[in-house]
């Protein structure tokens, strides 16, 4: 992985002078067509797109009571969604949102994963854009079961809990509305975007520091240069850990807002 | 969570290697301005997958558990009615059972009685049989005792008259008088009056 890392990444490795890697690295331009402009993670993208839907359309084909070896395994997955997320969380009107709330899951967790997929190694969710896309769908859908069920001026009023002292109506109402407009989706899209390009950072600054302590001329940094691979190699398993879990967090979340909109009462 | 958002500020402020923070269109803003290409690639990517989700895998799988529900409901329901049937059999069975019993309860009862009823009768029979014999036995018995008694009285009254006209000398062949003389004497013998020592002396 170092090489291609070191590759696609623009630090560069001296004899002398080591420079760590930059937020602009994550910036990977590979065709201008001036309407347009190609970058990797758009082609880490299709291969994402392409990639969720071979496993579900091959984990669901033909679905039958007793599975195949191959459908068995995607029932863990989306059995994982249906009862661990969107059944949990939104109760007994879930079953409507299972596509929404699984083809996230999905597209998040393949989305972090390509960070450790060798000769990808780049994770799209590691930029903005992606956590945006995500989060706006999330955003979106939440607002729109909302004010569907509660009407437009029901679902405002929905957000201020019931038995409140009238005094306090108006500060909680800026709260709740705050949190239902604006801190939900800044944290749900930066979340996401924080942990896997700070993830990827971490991996690029062993990796790119071990390479250049390999191809120093002293011995002695030579030898550093196995301490700091291995660290490497270690956080590569505990990123893969992260990269699960931020799919998670982000699909149970999605879930939790859908829910708390689907509600009765706050 | 936090310690990588602390990552990432440091790197942000400490960041050298290129030029700009990597984000916007052409790489020099800050790391949380997208870039306009990737947004709209990942909107158009999880369009797809969210359509090929909605149309495909759900509807195929939410199908394919609603079947498993039935073939398990249905399997369960037809253990239930195999419980059901071998319950039915079972009763039949017991209540053939009971009235097995019952009637070869009366059937000994039956049997029982008619035995004692034969034993009764047959008991009865008997009695009438050994009561016919003793009777038969004690009429015959009386029957030859009067012919012996009658037998016996006669040739003891011709003998004792040939005796005594022996002794006497003269016939007391006379009826009148022989036959007043031995009723007496034979009176006076039944009654005890004479003894065999006084007619031996």
């Amino acid at each position: 992985m170092s090489l291609s890392a070191a590759l696609t990444s623009g630090a560069v490795v001296t004899a002398d002078e080591f420079t760590g890697p930059s937020p602009a690295d994550f910036y990977q331009p590979m065709w201008d067509f001036g309407w347009i402009e190609i970058t990797r993670p758009m082609l880490v993208l299709v291969l994402v797109t392409i990639l969720a839907c071979w496993i579900m359309l091959a984990g669901s084909r033909n679905a039958s009571v007793v599975p195949s070896k191959g459908q068995f395994y995607f029932e863990q997955i989306y059995d994982f969604v249906r009862g661990g997320i969107a059944r949990d969380m939104i109760g007994p009107n879930y079953k409507k949102y299972l596509p929404l709330i699984f083809g996230l899951f999905l597209f998040v967790l393949l989305s972090n994963l390509m960070a450790s997929t060798p000769f990808v190694q780049n994770p799209p969710s590691a930029r903005i854009a992606v956590p945006i896309a995500a989060t706006a769908v999330v955003y979106i859908a939440y607002h729109y079961v909302g004010f569907k069920k509660h009407g437009f001026l029901g679902y405002f009023k929905f957000m201020v809990p019931a038995g409140l002292a009238p005094a306090m109506v108006p500060v909680i109402f800026l709260l709740e509305a705050a949190t239902f407009f604006l801190i939900r989706p800044l944290t749900l899209a930066l979340r996401l975007f924080g942990n896997m390009f700070a993830g990827h950072m971490l991996i690029l600054v062993f990796v790119l520091g071990g390479e250049f302590l390999l191809f120093h001329d002293n011995w002695l940094f030579k030898l550093f240069s196995v301490g700091a691979f291995g660290m490497g190699f270690l956080m590569q398993i505990f990123e893969i850990l992260i990269q699960a879990l931020q799919a998670y967090v982000f699909a149970l979340l999605a879930a939790s807002y859908i829910g708390t909109a689907e509600a009765d009462e706050h | 969570m936090l310690a990588h958002v602390t990552t990432l500020a440091g790197r942000l402020v400490a960041s050298g290697g290129g030029e700009g923070g990597g984000g916007g269109n052409d790489g020099t803003g800050l790391p949380i301005l997208p870039h306009t290409g990737e947004l709209i690639f990942g909107i158009i990517a999880i369009g797809i997958i969210l359509f090929v989700a909605w149309k495909k895998v759900v509807p195929a799988m939410e199908q394919m558990y609603a079947e498993r529900t039935a073939a398990i409901e249905g399997g369960m329901k037809q253990a239930e009615e195999a419980q059901a049937a071998a319950a039915a059999a079972k009763e039949q069975y017991e209540s053939q059972l009971a009235q097995a019993r019952a009637e070869a309860s009366q059937i000994r009862e039956n049997a029982r009685a008619e035995g004692a009823q034969i034993v009764a009768e047959m008991r009865e029979q008997a009695n009438a049989e050994a009561g016919r014999i003793t009777e038969n036995a004690t009429k015959q018995i009386a029957a030859e005792r009067q012919q012996a008694s009658a037998s016996l009285r006669s040739e003891v009254g011709r003998l004792s008259t040939d005796l005594a006209s022996k002794i006497v000398g003269e016939s007391l062949h006379d009826e009148v008088r022989s036959k007043g003389t031995v009723d007496r004497f034979l009176a006076e013998l039944e009654s005890g009056q004479i003894r065999p020592e006084k007619v031996g002396n």
